[in-house]
């Protein structure tokens, strides 16, 4: 660190500038929330405390961190899958307009249907295991990532791949390293929407089936009308999505930093 | 492909075959159930190592002109012809540069500019050879690992005009490639791609909307009517053959030709 402390100072003023406000409002949130609970404006076995809820969260945490994992696992292994079939979805849309006119009500319609309704089907089907969780959070983050993969491919400037033609460049070449890096902006950001919907999906599957996971965490909870317990759960849950969220984001930087930085370069200039 | 692209830019065949040969060449575009017909029966014949420019007014068919060369659009009725033979598909032996950069933004300038020898597969070592000059003779030396959006507008097209000659060309078409350049910046390009022009001996069609930039870099201006583009006039330059810049502004008979497309352009707007 103090090898380098012009670069990594500087790296950390720009998290803590971008962080601040965040953070604050995150505080405030809470400061609100301790503020209600301690008021007694509502009585706590319907919100439970600040306090209440971080003391159920150490004293059974080894409980907490076991479910957690079991819905990190899924919603990671859910969102690994979209991303998968969603991007290679969208490069066989993009490149054939047959498949796309075949494919896209199908998608649309795979995505207008509410997951929670077919969610015990799949139950039904595959049992109360992983697979039906796993099914539910592909289902819903599939759809942002197939969207923005295919706005991704289709936005590339026209020129850029008349000049392939004129370099004699073949399909597969131009799309390496030129349609799939120019697409890449537009995928990240439906992959950061997809990921925190990996979440929801995978929660809703445990709702409807399951004996772990933090939907079983809040079902029992729920029934037990533990609202402490209730409200770890969900607070475990938010961070989940937020922990991948951030994940995401870095890639994103790690991958794009041509991108990222003149966002930056935009954002300092507006501000 | 290649050992015969470089028979025909020896000398001695120059005035054999003509670079680019244009014959009675129409354009109709189907757009909503309207046609729009963009060229109607443009002929025109350029030798190698021929520098021409085009100029007319906006929409008349000026890109449409060399999207017909580069063979990424074929005509409706005439055909064209580069170095004797019809163009069928898109032509691989010309370097193209576009009003916009178009570079790709995650790459560096001079990989930018290698983009065109990784398309074509050419070897490693004389690519990088060959940018590295092209650097050089651009004045881009010192922002070879620039991204796009660290370069200005003239870097930029510097390293577009490199890119498109990385694989010396017989041909390039410039689709008004300065035309976002301020008029300092543009000065400079076009007294570089003079002498770029010069040295490479590559035959040219530059499209441009200034007058002045048409008749400095030149050999011959081709003067384009309103829609439906055609031949106005195709107007010779009597300039000498290595130009200097400010010299070349106050000979007479600059004024004289930039006087003459002045006249053509007024009257194909005021019958528009
Ligand atoms: N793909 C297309 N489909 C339909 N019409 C087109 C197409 N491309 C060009 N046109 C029409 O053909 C005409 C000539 O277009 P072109 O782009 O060649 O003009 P231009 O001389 O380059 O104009 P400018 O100076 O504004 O660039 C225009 O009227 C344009 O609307
Ligand atoms: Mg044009």
């Amino acid at each position: 660190m103090s090898m380098n402390p012009g670069g990594s100072e500087g790296r950390l003023l720009a998290v803590l500038e971008r962080s601040w406000r965040p953070v604050a409002l995150l505080v405030a949130c809470f400061a609100v929330w301790w503020a209600i609970t301690s008021t007694q404006l509502v009585p706590p076995y319907l919100v439970p405390s600040p306090g209440t809820t971080l003391g159920v969260m150490t004293e059974k945490s080894s409980y907490l961190w076991q479910h957690t994992w079991v819905t990190t696992y899924e919603t990671v292994l859910g969102f690994v899958i979209a991303v998968v079939i969603g991007v290679l979805a969208a490069v066989v849309m993009v490149y054939s307009t047959t498949v796309e006119k075949t494919l896209y009500p199908v998608l649309l319609f795979a995505q207008v249907i509410p997951k929670i309704a077919i969610a015990p089907l799949f139950v039904v089907w595959l049992g109360f295991g992983l697979t039906p969780k796993v099914v539910v959070a592909v289902l819903i983050a599939f759809f942002p990532v197939v969207i923005s993969m295919v706005t991704g491919l289709k936005s590339v400037d026209p020129e850029m791949l008349q000049l392939a033609a004129t370099m004699g460049a073949s399909p597969l070449k131009t799309f390496a390293k030129i349609r799939f890096p120019a697409s890449l902006p537009h995928l990240f950001s439906g992959l950061k929407v997809a990921v925190t919907l990996a979440v929801t999906g995978a929660v809703v599957g445990e709702f409807v089936g399951a004996n772990e996971g933090l939907g079983f965490v809040i079902l029992q909870a729920n029934g037990n009308l533990d609202t402490p317990m209730l409200f770890a759960g969900l607070l475990v849950m938010s961070l989940i999505g937020v922990v991948l969220f951030v994940l995401v984001e870095i890639a994103e930087q790690l991958m794009l930093p041509w991108h990222a930085s003149r966002r930056g370069e935009a954002a300092t200039t507006t501000l | 492909m290649k050992g015969n692209l470089e028979a025909e830019r020896t000398p001695g065949a120059a005035t054999a075959v003509a670079a680019v040969e244009l014959d009675a060449v129409a354009v109709r575009f189907r757009a909503k159930k309207k046609e729009v017909t963009a060229l109607r029966d443009v002929s025109l014949s350029v030798a190698p190592g021929e520098f021409v420019s085009i100029v007319g007014p906006s929409g008349c068919g000026k890109s449409t002109l060399l999207k017909l060369v580069s063979g990424l659009l074929r005509p409706s009725a005439g055909s064209v012809r580069l170095f004797g033979e019809a163009v069928g598909g898109t032509r691989h032996d010309i370097g193209y540069v576009f009003q916009r950069a178009a570079l790709l933004e995650w790459r560096s300038a001079r990989r930018n500019i290698l983009l065109q020898a990784e398309m074509r597969g050419m070897p490693a070592a004389e690519a990088g050879r060959r940018a590295d000059e092209l650097i050089e003779m651009t004045g881009l030396t010192g922002f070879e690992d620039a991204l796009p959006h660290e370069l200005s507008g003239g870097m930029q097209q510097r390293v577009a005009l490199c890119r498109a000659l990385l694989h010396r060309p017989p041909v390039l078409l410039m689709d008004e490639p300065f035309g976002a350049l301020d008029a300092l910046t543009r000065e400079q390009m076009n007294v570089e791609l003079h002498r770029i022009w010069r040295e490479t001996g590559t035959t040219v069609l530059l499209v441009t909307h200034s007058i002045a930039e048409s008749v400095y870099l030149a050999n011959r201006v081709l003067v384009m009517t309103a829609r439906p583009g055609t031949v106005a006039e195709i107007i010779d330059v009597d300039l000498p053959g290595s130009r200097d810049y400010a010299e070349t502004m106050s000979q007479p008979s600059f004024a004289e030709a930039t006087g003459r497309i002045r006249d053509l352009l007024g009257a194909a707007t005021a019958t528009d």
